[in-house]
């Protein structure tokens, strides 16, 4: 039977590559604020999908296939994970 | 000779460069929408600056989706010259016809103001005219405009020759070893932040940018 799954991707900046708005987030907001505890903070970008599978293996393989297939993450400066959150 | 601007739901730059084309440099051209291009019809192509799209999920991914690109990829592959500029630029490395990544600038401003560049190569379609080592000054306006590659990769583009122009001076966006512009190894493919249509007469102060279009003639020639 066909369901529908919730699957997050969630895209950032590879470590070699600098991320301003998380340092930012970091030091002028976290530092100074009093959270000298939080060590780095790297931002990013988040798409929930709900997509339509027999299993959460398709539904993750699906996505999976499609984020390399449309390049919903340019593999040069990003890295991309992708998790299945469940049915809807 | 003919030469296609494409454009893209979200270009704004088509008109200036078409202007420049036709009126500057003295070459027939087009402004043709993405989707009626046909690479068979046009012996260069330039796609010109702007948000194509919204810059949605990241800015020039939409546009290289388009059933143009297609056709662009053919022009490229028929060594035909192909210039993107600013979101241009963005669209070509989004379509891997340009290596790298264009990342949001380090201070995450948009940023419009005048440049001054090296020409690093003489060796590609759009920069015979130039000197090595010349220095030219040229606008930037644009939000995501860090070049990035790995290390290796930029070694790569050093080892190749890639490296078309690079920001002298001042780097305005925090793009990797200064790189403002890159070409394919096969030298007809060339991407740019900054605007070459936008400094090509004297009244908008420098004409530097003319000659990346006259040199597009002469490798046609």
């Amino acid at each position: 039977m066909r369901t529908l799954y919730l699957v997050e991707i969630v895209i950032g900046n590879k470590p070699q590559a600098k991320d301003p708005e998380g340092q930012t987030i970091m030091k002028d907001l976290m530092h100074k604020s009093g959270y000298d505890c939080i060590k780095e903070v790297r931002t990013g970008k988040l798409l929930k999908v709900q997509i339509e599978a027999n299993s959460e293996e398709e539904a993750r393989e699906k996505v999976f296939a499609m984020c390399n297939d449309l390049r919903i993450f340019n593999p040069v400066a990003h890295s991309c994970k992708i998790e299945v959150r469940g049915k809807t | 000779m003919k030469v296609a601007v494409i454009q893209f739901p979200g270009s704004n730059c088509d008109l200036d460069t078409l202007h420049v084309l036709r009126d500057v440099v003295g070459v027939d051209a087009d402004l043709i929408w993405h989707k009626r291009f046909k690479d068979s019809n046009y012996d260069a192509a330039v796609l010109p600056g702007g948000f194509s799209y919204g810059d949605h999920l990241r800015a020039g991914i939409i546009a290289a989706y388009s059933p143009a690109m297609a056709s662009v990829k053919e022009m490229a592959k028929q060594n035909k010259p192909i210039l993107g500029i600013c979101n241009g630029f963005q669209i070509l490395v989004e379509s891997s016809l340009l290596p790298g990544a264009l990342l949001r600038n380090s201070n995450l401003k948009f940023i419009c103001k005048w440049t001054t560049l090296r020409v690093e190569t003489r060796h590609s379609a759009f920069t015979q005219l130039y000197q090595k080592g010349q220095s030219i000054r040229m606008p930037i306006a644009h939000n995501e405009g860090r070049f990035f590659v790995e290390e290796e990769m930029l070694e790569d583009l050093h080892r190749h020759d890639q490296i078309v122009f690079r920001y002298s001076g001042e780097n305005p966006n925090g793009a990797i070893d200064d790189v403002a512009g890159i070409c394919n190894e096969d030298r007809n493919v060339v991407g740019l932040m900054p605007h070459p249509e936008r400094a090509s007469e004297s009244i908008l102060g420098s004409e530097d940018g003319r000659k990346m279009f006259e040199s597009m003639l002469n490798w046609l020639k």
